[in-house]
């Protein structure tokens, strides 16, 4: 990001972050199988609503069609993906060349990722890889993009343009930790970070201040993750099952607050909310709307969020 | 120490259906002392398979032996002499795996069945719970991360630092069992006054050293070389 005359991708998204526009992603999950209909479906919901999507990689452990093979799909349908990669799978002989194989299918950003352990998956006899973490694979897809070699160091044949994407968890713990690991993220090659769900407000707020404070946002490109609960019965779930993310009870009973047919509504006129109030936080340089399963609803919520039409 | 657990009686017993003269051996070290495979429990094993079989109207020879350490020759020889004078004609080992492949390598014709599932390298927590602590994989890194180890001790063998599901100590794969090691790390460096090193990024590791090298061994040239 220091020379933003540079384009390091030539991506969608790094264009319009690098020019200054307020970013809007969304998350495109994979069919469970090779139902390419399914996911064109997908895709046509989402068509000019967002900067890229993030085609997630076997999320949560999940066998799915693998985020190259859709990812190119999106590209091959005009729709700017975001290419997630997990360490869970792969060692860094198989990263490396599934890296290759994607740039010369297309894909210009890749969001790297540790990955959710096997055990949360459907397949939790699985043996894991975790050669690298998604440190040390940021640094090895930098390397290759900019010193043009692999990580034991042999030259590449024909270099890769990549906007270079991670993680970032304001709310586990230790939590003094967690910026000290978002500047890991930037130094290993970082380009921009997608947040985990934020309905802490109060924390994500605290997080972005000592996140400035060391100057990474000058560094890097922060969107704030959110996603739409669509009912009190969701909310619960998410604040006592996922490891990470915390629902405040006001959020809860909210909710719950009203009948539950209007439920969905009331989770949409929340994530509405909280757009706008990410957009008044120094730092908060996009959105990433993770509307699980739910990518009819994100043509409303861009529109009704006034991000339409994308730059 | 290495740490094992009994295997289903069922499934050793499975295994010797077919057999007539068996000798069960215990190991007087690791596993002796995380009480699965010691003299005792070889006594509760030979008795149980004596009932069991007994009851299934069988009658087998069930013999007991418990050595020293299953892991160096000498104290094995004995257990390989019995084998033949005794006409055994099954063995059956509550060493750790390593009992077992040292015996396999040297017990020629007569079969050999562990009676144990070999777990971990780990330490006794207090009575009765072990936990695992190393995974040997050959280039000791707790220098550092405050001598606490996150190969064998991160659920995804983090070096970086903790991930997204680190939550108040506990690790997201076993919330109720498993202490994120990263969170134990971090607390014990910044006892250390060294916070600072979790800034450093650790390269990926060479893991030649461990079992992906090929399998390992080791030699100490002074001993070696006097053969
Ligand atoms: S770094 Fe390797 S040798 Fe050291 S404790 Fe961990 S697994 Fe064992
Ligand atoms: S919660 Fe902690 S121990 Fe568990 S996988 Fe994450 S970093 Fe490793």
């Amino acid at each position: 990001m220091s020379d933003k005359s540079v384009m390091k991708s030539g991506s969608n998204l790094e264009r319009v972050l690098t020019s200054g526009h307020f970013a809007v992603t969304c998350e495109c999950g994979p069919p469970k199988g090779a139902d390419v209909e399914h996911l064109q479906k997908k895709i046509e919901l989402i068509r000019g609503c967002v900067d890229a999507a993030n085609v997630t990689d076997n999320q949560t452990a999940v066998v799915r069609m693998s985020s190259i093979a859709a990812g190119a799909i999106m590209v091959r349908s005009g729709v700017e993906p975001v290419m997630q990669m997990v360490t869970r799978d792969r060692n860094r002989i198989a990263a490396q060349s599934d890296i290759f194989g994607a740039y010369a299918l297309g894909i210009r950003n890749m969001l790297c990722l540790t990955g959710d352990h096997q055990i949360f998956g459907n397949h939790p006899m699985a043996k894991n890889v975790f050669d690298l973490d998604s440190i040390q694979l940021l640094d090895v897809v930098r390397t290759i993009r900019d010193k043009g070699t692999v990580n034991c160091g042999d030259p590449v044949e024909g270099g890769i343009r990549m906007f270079l994407g991670a993680a970032a968890n304001p709310f586990a713990d230790p939590f003094e930790f967690r910026v000290i690991r978002l500047a890991k993220k930037i130094r290993a090659g970082a380009d921009f970070i997608q947040t985990q769900c934020i309905y802490d407000m109060g924390r994500f707020r605290e997080f972005m201040k000592m996140a400035c404070d060391m100057g990474l946002d000058g560094q890097c490109y922060i969107l704030a993750g959110l996603t739409p609960l669509k009912s009190a019965g969701m909310a619960a779930y998410m604040n006592k099952n996922v490891s990470g993310i915390s629902v405040p009870d006001e959020i809860i009973n909210r909710i719950r607050g009203v009948p539950k047919g209007n439920q969905a509504e009331e989770g949409i006129n929340i994530l509405l909310e909280q757009i706008g109030q990410v957009r008044e936080i120094r730092g908060v340089a996009g959105v990433h709307i993770m509307a699980i399963e739910w990518e009819e609803r994100i043509r409303e919520i861009t529109e009704r969020a006034g991000f339409l039409p994308r730059p | 120490m290495i740490v094992a657990d009994p295997k289903p009686f069922g499934q050793v017993k499975g295994y010797l259906e077919n057999f007539e003269r068996i000798l069960i051996v215990g190991c007087g070290a690791c596993t002796t002392v995380c009480l699965a495979g010691g003299e005792a429990e070889v006594r509760l094993l030979a008795s149980g398979m004596r009932i069991a079989f007994g009851r299934d109207g069988q009658s087998k020879t069930i013999l007991e032996d418990c050595v020293q350490r299953q892991c160096d020759v000498e104290f094995v020889l004995p257990v390989l002499s019995r084998v033949d004078n005794e006409k055994i004609d099954a063995v059956v080992t509550i060493a750790c795996g390593v009992g077992v492949n040292f015996l396999a390598d040297r017990l020629g014709k007569t079969p050999v069945f562990p009676g144990l599932n070999t777990t971990f390298y780990g330490a006794g927590m207090e009575p009765g719970l072990w936990a695992e602590m190393c995974a040997g994989c050959g280039e000791c890194m707790t220098a550092l991360t405050g001598g606490i180890c996150p190969v064998a001790r991160c659920s995804k063998h983090l070096l970086n630092g903790p991930c997204g599901g680190s939550e108040k100590g506990k690790c997201e794969v076993d919330p109720a069992n498993i202490d994120c090691v990263w969170q134990l790390i971090y607390d014990r460096l910044k006892r250390l006054g060294r916070l600072d090193d979790l800034q450093n990024i650790i390269a990926p590791k060479d893991w030649r050293t461990a079992a992906d090298g090929g399998v390992r061994r080791t030699i100490r040239e002074h001993l070696y070389k006097l053969r």
